[in-house]
C-alpha cells in the first residue's frame, strides 16, 4: 500500500489479456432499426460521425475543385457560375454540415454523460430528433445540389441572394433553416444535462473542461441560432412574395440582412472552435499526466469567449457603411473576445511544464492545434483592427484566416478527439505509425495551402474569385499543390480507422491512463455507461487520485 | 457508499439528498411510474429536465421572434407615418377580442394543470377541451381578419393596393376621411407594415396550430387517465408552451394594432 | 516610421518586386503596412514565444526525462502577466488601426470628387467634368481623390490594393472613399465582394497621371457636356422646374445654393443637405419636406437611374443662381471648382 509513486505512466494496453468486452452498446441490440430508433447517446454520436463524414467528404471534393480552378490564372476549367457554386456548396457544407456538429453531435454527444456520471442526455428522443434533423438538411442540400445547386455564397447576401440568382436559394436555405434545429436541439439538451444530470459529487469545478467547452458552445448554439432561423426565412419570404423587406428600391435596406444574418453567424464560429477547445484541454493533461494548468481560469474563459461572442458581429461589416462610432465599439470588443482564447494557449502551454509528456497522435494534433490556432487567432485581430481590415477584408487574407483557426483549428482538433476517444468508441486501438504520418502530412498540406493565401491576400486577391491577375498565379499554385498533400493526410484516417474496426488492437479499459470518468468503465461502454452510478469525491485530472485507484485495484485482484 | 437501485427502482442513498422527489402511492409505498425514464435517478430530476428544457426551449422562441420584432421596430421608427395609417387599418375589436380569448385560454390551461395536480381526471380533459376551442377561436377569428385584409387588398405582393392611402376614402358618417392622404412613396412603405403584420401573426399563428394539435394528442392520452396517477410533466410543460404563446400576443397586440389609435393630424 | 527609410524602402520594393507585396502607390498605404508590419512582428513574436514554451517543455519533460509529473494548479500572477500584455498589445493594435480608419475614411476638405456606379458587372466612373469611364479611372498624381459610390444593384466593392482602400458598394445609399495617388502608374481595381457570375470579371485600372498628363486627358476623352450640364438637362426634361423654378412663389424651394446648407424640415429636424440628402429627397420626397412647403413632390423611383441621379446632384451642386450654369471649357479647372463635400458641423453655404 505504500510503494513510493516512481512513475506516473504505466505501459499503453497490454494486449495479452484486453479483450472486447461481451455486452456493449455495440453488440447489445442488433439491426439497422435498433440503430435508427436508438435513444443511446453513443449510438446516436456514432450515427452523427458516420453522417458528418460524408458531407465532410463531399464539401472536401469541393475544395478541391476550387484549387484546381485556381491553378491557372485564366477561369478555364469550368463556367463562372459553376465555380461560383463550387465555393457556395463548400461553404455551407463545411460550416452546418461539418463544423458546427462535428464535435458537439459526436464527441460531445458520446462523452458528456460518461463525463459527469449519467446514463444517458436529457432528452434522448430529441436527440434522435436532432439527427433526423440533421440529416434531412442534409438531404435538402445535396438536393439543392443536384438539381442545379446554388451560388449566393454561404453568406446569403441580399440583394443578391433575393432578387439576382436563379438558383436553389429556397431549397439551400430551408435545408440550412432544418439543420439549425438539429443544432439547436443539441444544444439544448446538453445544457439541461449538464445542469442537472451530474452524478452525486460532481460540483461544476469537478467536470472536465470539456464539459465546459460544450456548455458554453451550447449556449451559443441555443441563442444564437434562431436568429439565424429567422433571417432564412426573411429571406425566403422576399423571394416568394418580394415585398421587400431587404430590397432599397422598396425602401428596405440590405444591412438589416448583414446585421440579422451576422448576429449568428460571428457566434457560429465560436460554436465550432469551444468544443475543439474542450477536446485539447483533456488531450494536453492526458498526454501530460497534469492537471490542466489554471483550470478555472480555462473554464471561465470559455464562458467568456461565448459571453463576448454575442457582441461583435458588425465586425464583419466594417467597410459596410455602419457608422464610424459603431465600428470603433465593434472593433473594441474584437480584441476584447481574442484575450480569453490568449488565456487558454498559455494554459495549455503551461501545463506541459513539469508533466511527463508523450507524443502519440492526439498529442500531435494538439500541438498542431496550438500553433496554428495561435496564427489563425493573432490575424484575427489584423481584421479587428479598423485601418488593416479596410486592406485586408474580402480578399484571401481572410480566407487563410478562418481556414487556419476552422481546419487548423478545429479541424485539428477534431481529429485530436477521434483518434484520443476511439479506443473508447470502437475498443479498438488505431495504429499509431501510420496515424503519426498522417498527423505530419495533414500539417505540412494546411500550411502549405494556407500560407501563400495570406500573402495573396495582402497583395489584394479577391476572395470568391473565379479567375485572377497572372501574377498572382505562383503563390496559387503553392497554395493548390498543398490542398493535394492536405487531402491525402485527411483521406488517409478515413482507411486506416476504418481497418482499425476489425484489426486494430484491442484497447482495454484506459489505454491512455488518463483520468475521467469515460476511461474508469469499459472499452466499448455498456449502453447505460454505468452498472451504478458513481460518487465523485475527487477533482477533475487528478492523477494521484487515478493512481491510487490502480494500486488499489491491483492489491485487491491479488 | 455506492447507490444501489433495487428491483422496484427504488433508489435508497438520494432520499436524503433529496426528500421531495419520491412518489408516494397510497399505501405509503414507493412507486415507480410507468413514464419513468431509465436514465434518470429520480422522477423528481426527470420532471426537472423536462421542466428546464421547456424554458430552454421558449427562450430559443424569443430570440427566433426576437429577429422580427427587431426588424418591426426599424421599419416603424423609418417610416412613422406609413406605419401609423396601415396600422389603423387592422381591426381593434377583433384583436382585442382574440386577446380576451386568448387568456382566457391561458387561464383554461392554467386550470388544467392544476386538475393534473391534484388528479382530477374529468376536470382537465374538460380543461382541455376548453382550451382547445377558445384556442381554435382565436384561429378563426385571425381567419376572419386575414380574410379583410385580403378583400381590402392588403396582403403583400402582386394584389398590394396603396390606393387607399394615398386617397383614403370618406367616412359616411362624418363627411370626411379619417386619414390624411400619404404621399405616394411613403405610401409603398405600408406594404413592408402589412408584411411584418403577416410575418408576425401567421408566425404566431403557426405555433398556435402546432399547439392544437399538441392540445388533441394531450387531450387524447388525459382521456385515457395518462395524467391522472401524478405523471403531470406533459401537461405542465405544454402549459408553459401555451402560456408563452400566448405572451407573445400579449407584445403583438399593441405592436401591431395599438400604435396611433387616432387619425393623424 | 521608426524605422530607416532606406531599409524600408529597400524592403517593400525588394518584396513588391518578387510578387509579395503590394506597390505603395499612395499617401495612405505606407500608414497601412507600418501597421501591417507591427502586427506581423506581434504574429511572429507570439508564434515563437508560444512554439518556445511548447517546444521547450515537450522537450524537457518529455517522459524520458521527467517519469513523474508534478501537479500544479495554476498561477493568478502567469494569469494576470498573460491577460494583460496581450490586451495591452490588442489594444493598442485597436487605437492604432481605429486612427488609421478615420484617415482612411474621412476625406480632406478639398478632395476633388469623382462619381463611381457599380452594377452587375462594371464599373462606370463619372468625372464632373463629364468624362466617363468604364472600369477605369484616370486620376492625377499628388491630390487627394474623393469617390462617391453607389450601386445599382447589389452589394459590390470597391478595392484598389495598391492605395490600400476599399470600400462596400450599397445600392439605395452612397459610400465614399479617398485616396492620393502618389506614382504615376496602373494600379488594379477589383470588386471584391462577390455579386454573381462575372464577380471576378469585374476588375479594371486605375491610371495614375502627372497633373499635366491628367490635364491633357480630361480635355481628350470629355463627351463635351459635364455632368452638371447633363442634369440641368434632366432636370428640365424631367419637369422639376416647374416646382423648383427659383420665383418666390414657386411650389418648391429655391435650389440655389442649398447644397452645403442646413435646411430645415416641416417635421422640425435640422439635415445637412449633401449628396445623399439630395438623393434621398429626390426618390423619398415625403420624408424631406422643407418647412414652409407642402408635401406635394412626386417620387422619382425607378424613373431615373443612379447616373440621372449623380447628374442632378452635380447640377444641384453648382447651382448658385438664376439656373445656368455656366458654360465652362472643359479643363480641369471645373473639377478643381467642384465644391467640396460638406462635413457635419459645418454650417456655411458653399462659396463660389
Amino acid at each position: 500500500m505504500s510503494t513510493p509513486i516512481t512513475h506516473t505512466i504505466v505501459n499503453l494496453p497490454d494486449q495479452a489479456t484486453a479483450r472486447i468486452p461481451k455486452r456493449n452498446y455495440i453488440n447489445n441490440e442488433h439491426g439497422l432499426l435498433s440503430w435508427l430508433l436508438t435513444g443511446d447517446h453513443k449510438r446516436i454520436a456514432i450515427l452523427y460521425l458516420i453522417s458528418i463524414t460524408f458531407f465532410f467528404f463531399i464539401g472536401g471534393a469541393f475544395a478541391g475543385l476550387i484549387r484546381l480552378e485556381l491553378l491557372t490564372p485564366a477561369p478555364d476549367l469550368v463556367s463562372s457560375d459553376t465555380y461560383n457554386k463550387f465555393f457556395t456548396m463548400h461553404g455551407i457544407i463545411m460550416i452546418f454540415l461539418f463544423l458546427v456538429p462535428s464535435v458537439p453531435a459526436t464527441l460531445g454527444n458520446f462523452l458528456i454523460p460518461i463525463m459527469i456520471g449519467a446514463k444517458d442526455l436529457a432528452f434522448p428522443k430529441i436527440n434522435l430528433l436532432s439527427w433526423y434533423l440533421y440529416v434531412i438538411g442534409g438531404i435538402l442540400t445535396l438536393a439543392a445540389l443536384v438539381l442545379g445547386g446554388v451560388d449566393t455564397g454561404w453568406t446569403f447576401t441580399t440583394p443578391l441572394s433575393t432578387h439576382y440568382l436563379n438558383t436553389h436559394v429556397i431549397t439551400a436555405a430551408t435545408a440550412i433553416f432544418i439543420a439549425g434545429f438539429a443544432s439547436i436541439f443539441t444544444g439544448l439538451n446538453f445544457i439541461v444535462t449538464i445542469h442537472r444530470m451530474r452524478a452525486p459529487g460532481m460540483t461544476w469545478f469537478r467536470m472536465p473542461l470539456f464539459v465546459w467547452s460544450n456548455y458554453a458552445a451550447s449556449i451559443l448554439m441555443v441563442l444564437g441560432t434562431p436568429v439565424l432561423a429567422i433571417t432564412l426565412v426573411l429571406v425566403a419570404l422576399e423571394r416568394l412574395i418580394g415585398i421587400g423587406v431587404f430590397d432599397p428600391t422598396k425602401g428596405g435596406d440590405p444591412l438589416l440582412f448583414q446585421h440579422l444574418f451576422w448576429f449568428y453567424s460571428h457566434p457560429a464560429v465560436y460554436i465550432m472552435i469551444l468544443p475543439g477547445m474542450g477536446v485539447i484541454s483533456e488531450v494536453i493533461s492526458t498526454f501530460s499526466r497534469k492537471r490542466v494548468f489554471g483550470y478555472t481560469a480555462v473554464a471561465f474563459s470559455s464562458v467568456a469567449i461565448a459571453l463576448f461572442g454575442f457582441f461583435v458581429w458588425a465586425h464583419h461589416m466594417f467597410i459596410m457603411g455602419v457608422s464610424n462610432y459603431s465600428a470603433l465599439v465593434f472593433s473594441l470588443l474584437t480584441m476584447l473576445v481574442a484575450v480569453p482564447s490568449a488565456i487558454k494557449i498559455f494554459n495549455w502551454a503551461f501545463t506541459l511544464q513539469k508533466g511527463s509528456i508523450t507524443f502519440e497522435t492526439p498529442m500531435l494534433y494538439a500541438f498542431a492545434f496550438i500553433g496554428l490556432f495561435t496564427i489563425g487567432g493573432l490575424t484575427g485581430i489584423f481584421l479587428g483592427s479598423l485601418g488593416m481590415d479596410i486592406h485586408l477584408t474580402e480578399t484571401y487574407f481572410i480566407v487563410a484566416h478562418f481556414h487556419y483557426v476552422m481546419v487548423g483549428g478545429m479541424l485539428m482538433a477534431f481529429l485530436a478527439g477521434i483518434h484520443f476517444w476511439w479506443p473508447k468508441m470502437t475498443g479498438r486501438m488505431y495504429p499509431e505509425s501510420l496515424s503519426k504520418l498522417s498527423a505530419v502530412t495533414s500539417f505540412i498540406g494546411f500550411n502549405l495551402t494556407f500560407m501563400p493565401q495570406f500573402i495573396l491576400g495582402y497583395l489584394g486577391m479577391p476572395r470568391r474569385y473565379h479567375a485572377y491577375p497572372a501574377e498572382y498565379q505562383v503563390l496559387n499554385v503553392l497554395s493548390t499543390a498543398g490542398a493535394t498533400v492536405l487531402g491525402v493526410g485527411f483521406m488517409l484516417p478515413l482507411l486506416y480507422l476504418g481497418w482499425s474496426l476489425k484489426y486494430g488492437a484491442i484497447a482495454g479499459n484506459n489505454p491512455w491512463q488518463a483520468t475521467g470518468l469515460e476511461w474508469q468503465i469499459q472499452s466499448p461502454p455498456l449502453t447505460e455507461n454505468f452498472t451504478e452510478i458513481p460518487i465523485i469525491d475527487y477533482e477533475a485530472y487528478d492523477y494521484e487520485w487515478l493512481e491510487k485507484k490502480q494500486r488499489e485495484e491491483v492489491t485487491t485482484v491479488g | 457508499m455506492a447507490n444501489s437501485i433495487t428491483s422496484t427502482g427504488h433508489v435508497d442513498h438520494l432520499e436524503k439528498l433529496m426528500p421531495h422527489e419520491s412518489i408516494i402511492n397510497d399505501e405509503g409505498e414507493h412507486v415507480v411510474l410507468p413514464q419513468h425514464r431509465h436514465h434518470f435517478e429520480t422522477a423528481e430530476q426527470q420532471r426537472e429536465a423536462g421542466s428546464f428544457g421547456m424554458w430552454l426551449f421558449l427562450l430559443t422562441e424569443i430570440m427566433f421572434f426576437g429577429g422580427l420584432f427587431f426588424a418591426y421596430l426599424l421599419y416603424r421608427n423609418w417610416y412613422y407615418p406609413a406605419f401609423a395609417v396601415a396600422s389603423n387599418q387592422l381591426n381593434v375589436p377583433e384583436g382585442a377580442a382574440n386577446t380576451a380569448i386568448l387568456i382566457t385560454s391561458g387561464f383554461f390551461m392554467a386550470l388544467g394543470v392544476w386538475a393534473a395536480e391534484v388528479r382530477k381526471k374529468k376536470l382537465l380533459v374538460l380543461m382541455l377541451v376548453f382550451t382547445t376551442i377558445f384556442g381554435v377561436a382565436f384561429l378563426g377569428v385571425k381567419a376572419d381578419e386575414y380574410h379583410e385584409k385580403y378583400e381590402k387588398h392588403h396582403i403583400p405582393g402582386a394584389s398590394f393596393s396603396t390606393s387607399m392611402f394615398t386617397n383614403p376614402p370618406v367616412n359616411p358618417k362624418t363627411g370626411k376621411p379619417d386619414e390624411l392622404p400619404l404621399a405616394p412613396d411613403m405610401a409603398q412603405h405600408t406594404e413592408i407594415f402589412f408584411f411584418l403584420y403577416f410575418a408576425m401573426t401567421g408566425m404566431h399563428a403557426f405555433h398556435m396550430i402546432i399547439g392544437i394539435v399538441l392540445l388533441f394528442w394531450l387531450t387524447w392520452r388525459a382521456h385515457r387517465g395518462e395524467f391522472s396517477s401524478g405523471y403531470v410533466a406533459p401537461i405542465e410543460n405544454f402549459g408553459l408552451y401555451w402560456h408563452f404563446v400566448d405572451i407573445v400576443w400579449l407584445f403583438l397586440f399593441p405592436l401591431l394594432y395599438l400604435i396611433n389609435r387616432h387619425p393623424i393630424h | 516610421m521608426g524605422i530607416s527609410p532606406v531599409l524600408w524602402q529597400f524592403l517593400v520594393k525588394w518584396l513588391h518586386n518578387s510578387s509579395l507585396f503590394p506597390a505603395e502607390a499612395s499617401t495612405i498605404s505606407p500608414y497601412t503596412d507600418a501597421l501591417y508590419f507591427f502586427l506581423l512582428l506581434m504574429t511572429i513574436v507570439g508564434l515563437i514565444l508560444v512554439c518556445a514554451l511548447v517546444f521547450g517543455f515537450s522537450i524537457r519533460y518529455r517522459r524520458e526525462k521527467s517519469p513523474v509529473a508534478t501537479q500544479i494548479e495554476g498561477s493568478t500572477l502567469l494569469e494576470a502577466t498573460w491577460t494583460i500584455i496581450p490586451l495591452a498589445i490588442f489594444l493598442v493594435t485597436f487605437v492604432w488601426g481605429a486612427l488609421l480608419y478615420f484617415r482612411i475614411y474621412d476625406p480632406p476638405a478639398n478632395a476633388m470628387n469623382i462619381y463611381v456606379v457599380g452594377k452587375q458587372w462594371m464599373w462606370k466612373a463619372e468625372h464632373p467634368g463629364g468624362q466617363h469611364e468604364i472600369n477605369a479611372l484616370h486620376v492625377p498624381s499628388g491630390r487627394p481623390v474623393q469617390l462617391t459610390m453607389i450601386s445599382q444593384d447589389v452589394f459590390h466593392s470597391f478595392s484598389i490594393p495598391d492605395f490600400r482602400v476599399k470600400r462596400e458598394v450599397i445600392p439605395g445609399r452612397y459610400t465614399t472613399v479617398w485616396f492620393e495617388a502618389t506614382t504615376p502608374g496602373t494600379y488594379h481595381i477589383f470588386c471584391t465582394q462577390y455579386c454573381g457570375t462575372q464577380h471576378s470579371g469585374m476588375i479594371g485600372e486605375v491610371t495614375v497621371l502627372t497633373p499635366e498628363d491628367y490635364d491633357k486627358w480630361t480635355k481628350q476623352s470629355t463627351s463635351g457636356m459635364s455632368l452638371a450640364q447633363n442634369g440641368e438637362r434632366l432636370f428640365a426634361s424631367m419637369g422639376c422646374n416647374a416646382c423648383h423654378s427659383g420665383s418666390a412663389a414657386a411650389r418648391g424651394p429655391n435650389l440655389a445654393g442649398v447644397y452645403g446648407s442646413k435646411l430645415t424640415l416641416t417635421n422640425g429636424n435640422q439635415v445637412l443637405v449633401n449628396d445623399a440628402y439630395l438623393r434621398d429627397a429626390i426618390l423619398n420626397p415625403s420624408e424631406h419636406v422643407t418647412a414652409g412647403f407642402a408635401p406635394i413632390m412626386p417620387t422619382y423611383q425607378g424613373q431615373i437611374s443612379e447616373d440621372g441621379l449623380i447628374d442632378i446632384v452635380e447640377y444641384i451642386k453648382n447651382l448658385q443662381s438664376n439656373y445656368r450654369v455656366q458654360q465652362t471649357q472643359m479643363t480641369s479647372e471645373s473639377n478643381q471648382a467642384a465644391p467640396p463635400t460638406p462635413t457635419e458641423g459645418t454650417t456655411e453655404t458653399v462659396k463660389p
